[in-house]
């Protein structure tokens, strides 16, 4: 799953920086027909979950009410030099990861 | 006597038949279910959360939600959860959050699929157990859901 993450690389300590994280998802309801007029079977990013430095800044669970292309933006104290880590999984069980990461200075 | 009798029997029965009535008005609702397992039982007060979407929708299958929770994040009161429910859309609740005082800000976005005009309801909850809600009225010209992708 491709995916695009935003964290800005150098922040001061303490500072409160912008997450910003879009990932490639069809979200699929499971309300839609396929040209045969089957169902199409729901599959959607149903977790995601941002780590910093390993502990926890912000979790979501999502439905199929977020549009396609799940987009998210949050917030994360700068506390010290290291990596955000992000991580999701869908209703297939399929897995995406990606990481970032930022300089604190101060 | 008897008449005392007869008064209490009457006022069992309509009690019995108000009941089912009162149920079914519940189970209508579509976000009562949610509330109550967000809440989990504590009274919702409005306030505190401000909810920003374009007041027109030209479709519903991405709409841009802006989530701020007017509140503190240090350790001693923070924002712990946020919930989006869309009372029209098949599946009502559309994403929970779960922030930290690490968070540094209650302020979420995202984009989300709305079937049909609806008032959008965003419940928090804080630390000290609390939960605050707030709405955004959308009008959608074209829902998500009806149509492909």
């Amino acid at each position: 799953m491709l995916a695009r993450v935003r964290v800005p690389r150098e922040a001061k300590r303490g500072e409160i920086i912008e997450i910003r994280i879009a990932i490639q998802h069809r979200m699929e309801t499971g309300f839609r027909l396929d040209n045969f007029g089957r169902p199409i079977a729901k599959n959607v990013i149903n977790a995601l979950v941002c780590r910093y430095n390993g502990t926890e800044v912000f979790r979501a669970e999502m439905g199929s009410g977020i549009a396609a292309n799940p987009y998210l933006q949050f917030h994360a104290v700068a506390e010290a030099s290291g990596e955000f880590v992000f991580e999701w999984t869908d209703d297939a069980g399929e897995r995406g990861s990606e990481r970032a990461s930022i300089t604190v200075t101060g | 006597m008897r008449r005392r009798r007869f008064m209490t029997l009457a006022g069992a029965l309509t009690a019995s038949q108000a009941l089912p009535a009162l149920c079914a008005v519940a189970e209508e609702d579509p976000l009562a279910e949610p509330i109550r397992a967000f809440a989990a039982g504590t009274p919702v007060r409005e306030g505190k959360v401000v909810v920003d979407t374009p007041r027109l929708a030209d479709n519903g299958f991405s709409v841009p939600l802006k989530i701020s929770v007017e509140n503190a994040m240090t350790p001693a009161d923070y924002v712990r959860a946020i919930v989006i429910l869309a009372p029209r859309n098949p599946r009502p609740v559309v994403a929970t959050y779960h922030l930290t005082p690490k968070s540094g800000k209650a302020t979420v976005s995202t984009r989300v699929r709305l079937n049909g005009t609806q008032n959008v309801l965003v419940l928090a909850r804080l630390s000290d157990g609390s939960v605050w809600s707030g709405t955004a009225e959308v009008v959608v010209t074209e829902s998500a859901c009806l149509d492909e992708s």
